[in-house]
């Protein structure tokens, strides 16, 4: 077996394995952090393809953005005894059949689509080709996405903008946990 | 800098007192926190340092003593480094400790806020070398390096890469994740041994890494200094090894950092997010506009 398809299984196993802990696990920060592994193997499995620019902003935005957030919720939010009571049967049922659709849905159009071997060598993606695509308006341009995201981006913000200035006439609301 | 010897009774001079600790801390019993989440709690600085090792993988020491050259480089270290705060909040949650929970939420909410600064202040320069990739910048500063080629705005750069990335890395006088004397040690108050051992050689090794990111994107890496067209002092300069050049460029930049640590005070919270998203910020998002200005025109060296 070749070097590269060990590393393939070592990073699927571990985004299934770590997937699964995600949703099981009753402590929420632990879940926070199986999901982080989640990630980073998805990344890792980027960089083998040698798209390190997505590999790159994988790590960047979802392990040290994303995940960052939530633990950072987390722990202004619950206490380290804090367990989440398991849920019932039902729910267990349901989501497992949601998860199961949503598998073979996407493993048939994965089995559907004829993926063409090729002997080229993979192409190198440079900064430049990256940054001139994201704006053009040509045929593989990716100028309305962007800008479709950042406007999406700025409505996030001003929203959270105006939630969080709700509070401010009455100054009694949240104590600041970082001056105690 | 601080006038005082140190030890000094291992081995000549004292020189041989870290191995003297290292194997102290190795042999350190491990305590076991109750009521603390143990698996968390052994994990946390583990991700810490994974994450400085990583980064130092990118570091091209000198031409061609490079781990890996990505293409990505710059991107890289910024998106490897971010990793580790994740490890400081973990481990302040997870011993179970007011202390520790405190000092990682003033941890988390400055590494976040101050990685913008390092970032921007890095594209800055990316702006003007037109690539990502770490070996391509060193070279582009063969015949000068980018703080004087790209004057004015390299500078500001350079200045504000200092200030956040001294913030980010944890140090004074921006401590106050583990400011002594409200917090005990902030986030690692519970950890003994070497897993202390670990956060601390991890804000070494994250220290180190920032200057010789400092060194390599500003200061040319392991490029000799030269000056346009002295062709003699030129060729004096390249007679001093790349590898000297680059460690005394970093150390140079490690020096700067241990003088803010011994001058400045201590700031508050608010204050440093205050320095942070109220100034350095703007500071910062104006000097990119003026340096792809400058790079437009053509009026850098």
């Amino acid at each position: 077996m070749a070097s590269n398809q060990i590393m393939f299984i070592l990073f699927a196993a571990m985004i299934v394995v770590f997937s699964i802990l995600t949703v099981t696990t009753r402590k929420i920060l632990r879940a926070a952090t199986y999901l982080l592994f989640v990630l980073v193997s998805t990344s890792g499995l980027y960089f083998m393809l040698n798209y390190q620019f997505l590999a790159a902003v994988q790590l960047t935005l979802y392990a040290g953005g994303i995940v960052v957030l939530i633990i950072f919720s987390i722990l202004l939010t619950s206490h380290i005894s804090q367990n989440f009571e398991s849920s019932g049967w039902k729910k267990n049922i349901f989501s497992a059949l949601a998860a199961i659709i949503g598998a073979i849905l996407s493993i048939v159009t994965i089995l559907d689509y004829s993926f063409s071997a090729t002997t080229q060598a993979a192409q190198e993606v440079d900064m430049r080709l990256i940054g001139k695509s994201l704006l053009s308006v040509e045929y593989d341009g990716y100028v309305l996405p962007f800008e479709v995201i950042s406007v999406l981006l700025l409505a996030a913000m001003v929203a959270a903008i105006v939630i969080a200035k709700k509070g401010a006439p009455k100054k009694t609301v949240l104590p600041n946990l970082n001056q105690e | 800098m601080q006038n005082r010897l140190g030890p000094n009774r291992v081995g000549p001079f004292g020189i041989f007192q870290t191995i003297a600790d290292l194997f102290k801390l190795l042999f350190k019993e491990l305590i076991p926190i109750k009521d603390a989440d143990s698996f968390l709690f052994n994990l946390a600085p583990f991700i810490v340092i994974i994450a400085s090792f990583m980064a130092i993988a990118a570091i091209p020491f000198a031409k061609g003593l490079h781990a890996i050259d990505l293409n990505i480089g710059v991107l890289y270290v910024i998106a490897v480094s971010a990793m580790g705060v994740i490890g400081v909040l973990l481990a302040g949650w997870s011993s179970n400790n007011k202390y520790s929970l405190i000092g990682a939420m003033r941890s988390g909410a400055q590494i976040v806020s101050y990685e913008l600064s390092v970032g921007l202040a890095l594209i800055t320069i990316v702006i003007m070398a037109g690539s990502m990739q770490l070996s391509v910048i060193v070279e582009a500063q063969r015949d000068g390096w980018f703080i004087f080629k790209g004057h004015i705005p390299a500078f500001i750069a350079f200045v504000i890469f200092l200030i956040s990335s001294t913030a980010e890395t944890n140090r004074g006088p921006f401590d106050l994740a583990e400011a002594e004397s409200e917090l005990t040690a902030g986030y690692h108050t519970e950890y003994s041994g070497i897993k202390f051992a670990f956060f601390f050689l991890a804000e070494y090794i994250n220290m180190f890494i920032v200057a010789s990111i400092a060194a390599t994107v500003f200061l040319g890496g392991w490029m000799p200094f030269h000056v346009g067209h002295w062709g003699g002092f030129n060729q004096v300069m390249d007679f001093i090894p790349p590898f000297i050049w680059y460690i005394g460029k970093t150390f140079f930049v490690i020096f700067l950092m241990m003088w803010f640590k011994w001058t400045f005070p201590r700031l508050r919270i608010d204050q440093l997010l205050t320095l942070e998203w109220k100034y350095l910020l703007p500071i910062n998002l104006v000097n990119v506009l003026i340096m792809a200005f400058i790079v437009l025109m053509g009026w850098h060296f």
